[in-house]
């Protein structure tokens, strides 16, 4: 008891950005959670369908929507750093940086689907691509509203609105994108790999 | 290195690392209880970099840290249940 007292007052501990899109995001993510489960055990009662058709998927194409999706975050996460230096010009840059990224990951994800829509595949083909493709699609939609962030993002700190003093917006909108990240790392193992 | 000296970019490094892995995985087609409990703790590994260190949570409110730590390891702990269910 007396060892908790005489601990250091170390420097506060703080959550980055807005407390509600903390909320938000744990929201989002239990959604996936649910959505991730239902596609394991699916699959537990599907095995040779979810099996065979999982090695129809694109393994490059995952594993290089993984790195884009990493990179981007990493870029992101650069950004906020840039922020709380007070560097204006590296904050804008690495949110350029990272919104490319995103766009890549979109770029490559509609080749994918161009494949798979191409050759027939729909939501009512079988389980496996119902799962397929709703799950990747739901995590689509979240790329492109992380993308409707970083681009106010962008603009915002074109004008300088973030700094030292405050990076409130900017850890916020760096937050969801992370998630969006977060859940991709979940995603694809889950959906590409695991057999 | 220079480079090194953030926490942020290491762990791109070992993100990009743990990427490049669980693609060999899937390239050479492991499959069976070995390979899914591996690709899980890549999985927990690489999301743990992410929320400590790019949402900047290992000096948050540690309600917030185990929030998400929490959300990776039930993930984790379902699907090894489903897997598990699978191989029964």
């Amino acid at each position: 008891m007396n060892s908790i007292a005489a601990e250091p007052a170390v420097t506060a501990r703080r959550l980055p950005g807005d407390l509600a899109i903390w909320f938000f995001i744990l929201a989002e993510m239990l959604a996936f959670a649910v959505f991730f489960a239902a596609y394991a055990f699916a699959r537990a009662s599907h095995v040779e369908e979810f099996n065979q058709y999982q090695q129809t998927l694109d393994l490059n194409a995952g594993a290089l929507n993984t790195v884009l999706l990493i990179t981007g975050s990493w870029f992101v996460a650069l950004a906020v750093q840039a922020a709380h230096r007070d560097e204006q010009a590296d904050i804008s840059r690495n949110l350029l940086l990272g919104w490319l990224c995103g766009a890549g990951f979109l770029v490559v994800k509609c080749f994918e689907y161009a494949g798979k829509f191409g050759a027939g595949i729909t939501l009512s083909t079988n389980t496996f691509y119902m799962f397929y493709i709703s799950l990747t699609f739901f995590h689509f939609m979240h790329v492109i509203l992380g993308m409707v962030i970083l681009t106010v993002l962008w603009k915002q700190s074109r004008k300088g609105v973030y700094g030292r003093y405050d990076a409130n917006g900017l850890e916020s909108g760096a937050a969801y994108w992370h998630m969006v990240d977060l859940l991709w790392i979940v995603l694809f193992p889950l959906v590409y790999v695991m057999r | 290195m220079v480079f090194l000296k953030n926490p942020i970019n290491r762990a791109w490094l070992v993100l990009m690392i743990a990427t490049a892995i669980t693609w060999y995985l899937g390239e050479v087609g492991a499959a069976g209880t070995g390979a899914i409990v591996g690709m899980l703790l890549i999985a927990f590994v690489k999301g743990r970099l992410v929320i400590l260190d790019f949402m900047e949570l290992r000096q948050a409110p540690r309600m917030w840290r185990l929030l998400l730590e929490g959300w990776m390891l039930l993930v984790g702990s379902l699907i090894l249940l489903a897997y598990w269910l699978s191989l029964r």
